[in-house]
């Protein structure tokens, strides 16, 4: 990186902001987890328990990471469980009718960018809390599933359709996407100008709009881009069983925004990473297994998220505070 | 009312220190039945500070505080209100959705015997509190959300009265008033001063100080510097008082070329702030936009910049007549507004100072809309130099600066954009006094480079100090053109405060 050449700020200060940064929180929360629940119980750390927990989770993390750069323009997506079911739906319904392959796959992601520039729209340039936009959204699209669906599962799949159990060079596909979808997102919202203005206009909307930003503009970019993956989510999840069940996890908005905040992203809006966002929903499948594991009801699963939540967000308020003391 | 009676509440040797900072140090005040007693300073001086105190918020580190000349403790702002002390903030802490009535007696509404709010008696005493202060014209069944600021600002006084207020401390109560609701404020002030209560009356406006008070304290520092008689000091006095030096040494307004004509205003209109204003600007030109808050000056700057479009009028720069309908667009004229709120419009908080400085020239930091951070430190490198910017380094995060060197981030971010019409509002509010000068300088330096500058200030002596030219505003139009030379801070202010203007009544 050339900025070192210009300013290189004093090395104790970047060591200890890497250290105390969520992201190395995260991390070092996951490698605990995995070392104390490994000892406990080593089936924990068997390769058939990491793949399962690291397969079965891989879409949670694609899609929060683009819920990350809607919360991070300060708004949210709720609908965004039931949309993963919808364009997991309508992928499986196309290739039951015959429809090629890749149309499978691409329409959906094509479908679920359509849907979030509705959505992104209405926040955008009417002025409605996207809260209250993606809640609507939520309860038409799980209206609507059940409806078209009436429950059913979608079932004879065609061979060539399983995109989530292929592998390339021995690594299976939705870590591959996973991984590379967040180092792609994250060098992306460093470097580029939208991503920029993205932090821009969660920070602070009126000081971004007279800087020259169109704060409209931006708003309806970030959901528009959260749509792609949330579509490529939806692909993940709808090829990753043999069969596709026509409800989601239950919960799954929760689960996918859980990600966001406990990944640093700020609730608030103007803060947060993508990387700390795939860590974060890396970390939550972890803990979901590891109760397994050792012994505990999975129930308390929702309490351990909430857990987590509640102490991402105090000390992202206590943070905040502090730096308008300071 | 300046013969000498005790004094209903008197404070001496007050400190208060925080991490950090000693805000107050071994301040004495004090003020007397039917009197008004100004405070002032510069920010940062210790107001605030000394306020809370007063109104129960801070507990002094040491120091007495006496009532009626016994000690008492004013431990929390309920202590403080039973003492008496009921205090004005800027930002009235009036519930909106609330009818006037229920604000007045929020937490204390005449009760009937069965424990039931007894609606009647609380309307009534509402109204009769009201005539008290002379307002017959307020429905106390209207929503406080309706009301203007001027009449909410009452409702705040007669909600002070209703605790049988005896001393009434004011912040700032006239930053945010038009010209005729400051009138109608000076005569509730007067008002209650007749009838014996206390006023504590900060402004940062020296001409109502003259207006209104018996006596002023200044504060410096958190020193105390002087309390004198009104009638005893002037301006030149007090300014110096509060700087602590000669202001000739602030403003170090340097020669500029005065060029063409870069920006031209014709009868631009956007009501009901924005009235037809006409005026011209040139290249090397500082000029001057002097009025109270509420005058139309910041509603016109955004007019100019296409935050709020025109309605009607025209606007010409270089001659050529030029529609601004976003920021965006102002921005890509070489226009640049540094606003007057930092906080709300000018820093993103939570974001590094390189990030800060490069936002409004982002396209020219990147290549193929990818930011090239190497160009992008070098310009915070350049800028943090420039405008000696106190920070740890340019990731630091803005939020943790100080006001003068968030204020000088805005400027920076603005100046990277080469703009050829600055107009600036407010340039120096709330920043200290070595952080003024420094802008004052690179003003100076910018109009010698031929930019063209429009600044807006409330500060008489910067006005006068930095300004080749001096329009003054009033009910969303331009009442007064001055030259540098035949400007008096008393003509200024004539012009500002005259209530000839029918149409500043609107508001």
């Amino acid at each position: 990186m050339t900025a070192a050449t210009v300013q290189a700020p004093p090395a104790s200060s970047m060591l200890r902001r890497a250290v105390v940064s969520q992201e190395m929180v995260l991390l070092l929360a996951i490698v605990t987890l995995f070392v104390v629940v490994g000892l406990i119980n080593p089936r924990f750390i068997a390769e058939r328990n990491l793949s399962s927990i690291f397969l079965g989770n891989a879409y949670v993390a694609v899609a929060a990471i683009g819920m990350s750069m809607v919360i991070i323009t300060g708004n949210i997506d709720i609908s965004v469980g039931s949309l993963i079911g919808v364009l997991a739906t309508l992928s499986g319904s196309l290739a039951i009718a015959g429809a090629p392959i890749i149309v499978c796959w691409l329409v959906p992601i094509a479908a679920g960018m359509l849907v979030t520039a509705g959505m992104g729209a209405l926040v955008a340039y009417l002025r409605i809390p996207s809260i209250v936009v993606t809640l609507g959204m939520l309860s038409i699209l799980k209206g609507g599933l059940i409806s078209v669906t009436q429950g059913e599962w979608i079932t004879d799949l065609p061979a060539g359709f399983f995109l989530a159990q292929m592998r390339l060079f021995g690594v299976p596909s939705p870590i591959w996407f996973m991984g590379l979808l967040t180092i792609l997102a994250a060098w992306w919202m460093r470097q580029s100008e939208t991503g920029r203005s993205f932090y821009a206009v969660g920070g602070n909307v009126e000081a971004a709009r007279l800087s020259g930003i169109n704060p409209e503009r931006t708003i309806m970019k970030a959901f528009i881009i959260h749509g792609f993956f949330v579509g490529i989510a939806a692909v993940l999840f709808a090829t990753q069983l043999s069969v596709i069940q026509s409800t989601v996890p239950a919960n799954l908005e929760l689960t996918i925004i859980t990600a966001s905040v406990v990944g640093g992203v700020s609730i608030l809006g103007g803060v947060g990473t993508v990387i700390g966002s795939t860590l974060a929903a890396i970390l939550i499948a972890a803990i979901a297994s590891a109760m397994i594991f050792v012994d505990l009801s999975p129930f308390w699963m929702r309490a351990v998220q909430g857990v987590l939540i509640l102490a991402t967000v105090l000390a992202d308020l206590w943070r905040r505070q502090r730096q308008r003391r300071g | 009312m300046t013969e000498p009676s005790a004094p209903l509440l008197s404070l001496s040797g007050i400190t208060k220190t925080f991490p950090g900072v000693r805000a107050l140090n071994d301040v004495r005040f004090d003020v007397r039945p039917g009197e008004v007693h100004a405070l002032l300073g510069e920010n940062g001086a210790g107001k605030s500070t000394l306020i809370k105190i007063l109104s129960g918020v801070y507990r002094p580190d040491a120091g007495e505080i006496t009532l009626d000349g016994k000690p008492v403790r004013l431990a929390s702002p309920q202590d403080a209100q039973s003492a008496g002390i009921a205090t004005i903030y800027q930002e009235l802490l009036l519930f909106p959705d609330l009818t006037v009535a229920e604000n007045i007696f929020m937490g204390h509404a005449p009760r009937r015997r069965i424990g039931g709010i007894d609606w009647q008696a609380m309307r009534r005493k509402a109204i009769e509190l009201l005539a008290s202060l002379d307002i017959h014209d307020m429905d106390v069944d209207a929503l406080i959300g309706s009301l203007s600021v001027g009449n909410r600002q009452r409702v705040e006084i007669a909600k002070a009265l209703s605790h049988n207020a005896r001393v009434l401390i004011m912040d700032e109560p006239t930053a945010a008033l038009t010209e005729h609701d400051v009138e109608r404020l000076f005569d509730i002030v007067r008002l209650l001063r007749e009838r014996g209560v206390g006023i504590v009356y900060i402004s940062h406006r020296l001409e109502e100080v003259f207006l209104l008070a018996d006596r002023v304290t200044v504060l410096r520092d958190g020193d105390h510097i002087a309390t004198k008689q009104v009638a005893e000091t002037d301006q030149d006095d007090l300014i110096e008082m509060m700087v602590g030096r000669r202001i000739d040494a602030l403003f170090p307004k340097g020669e500029a070329k005065i060029g063409e004509v870069v920006l031209e205003a014709r009868n631009v209109m956007r009501p009901p702030q924005t009235n037809g204003v006409s005026l011209t600007l040139r290249s090397g030109e500082i000029l001057g936009i002097a009025g109270l808050v509420g005058s139309g000056r910041t509603e016109f700057a955004q007019v100019l910049f296409g935050i709020t479009p025109l309605t009607e009028g025209e606007i010409l720069l270089d001659g050529k007549p030029v529609s601004i309908t976003s920021p965006e667009q102002a921005k890509s004229l070489g226009i640049a507004y540094v606003p007057e709120d930092r906080g709300q419009h000018g820093v993103v908080r939570p974001m590094p100072l390189v990030e800060n400085v490069s936002m409004a020239v982002l396209s020219r930091v990147s290549k193929r809309s990818f930011i090239d951070r190497g160009s992008e430190r070098a310009l915070a490198e350049e800028s943090i130099g420039k405008f000696s910017i106190r920070a740890s380094g340019m990731d630091q995060i803005v939020g943790k600066l100080s006001g003068g060197n968030q204020q000088k981030v805005v400027l920076s971010k603005w100046l990277a954009t080469e703009p050829r019409i600055l107009i600036m509002d407010e340039p120096t509010r709330g920043i200290d006094v070595g952080a003024k000068a420094e802008i004052h300088r690179l003003m100076s330096a910018l109009a010698a480079d031929g930019v063209a500058i429009m600044m807006i200030s409330s500060e008489l002596p910067e006005v006068l100090g930095m300004s080749d030219r001096i329009l003054v505003m009033r009910g969303g139009r331009i009442v007064s053109e001055v030259a540098r030379g035949e400007a008096t801070q008393s003509g200024i202010a004539a012009a500002m405060m005259s209530d000839a203007d029918p149409l500043a009544e609107a508001g």
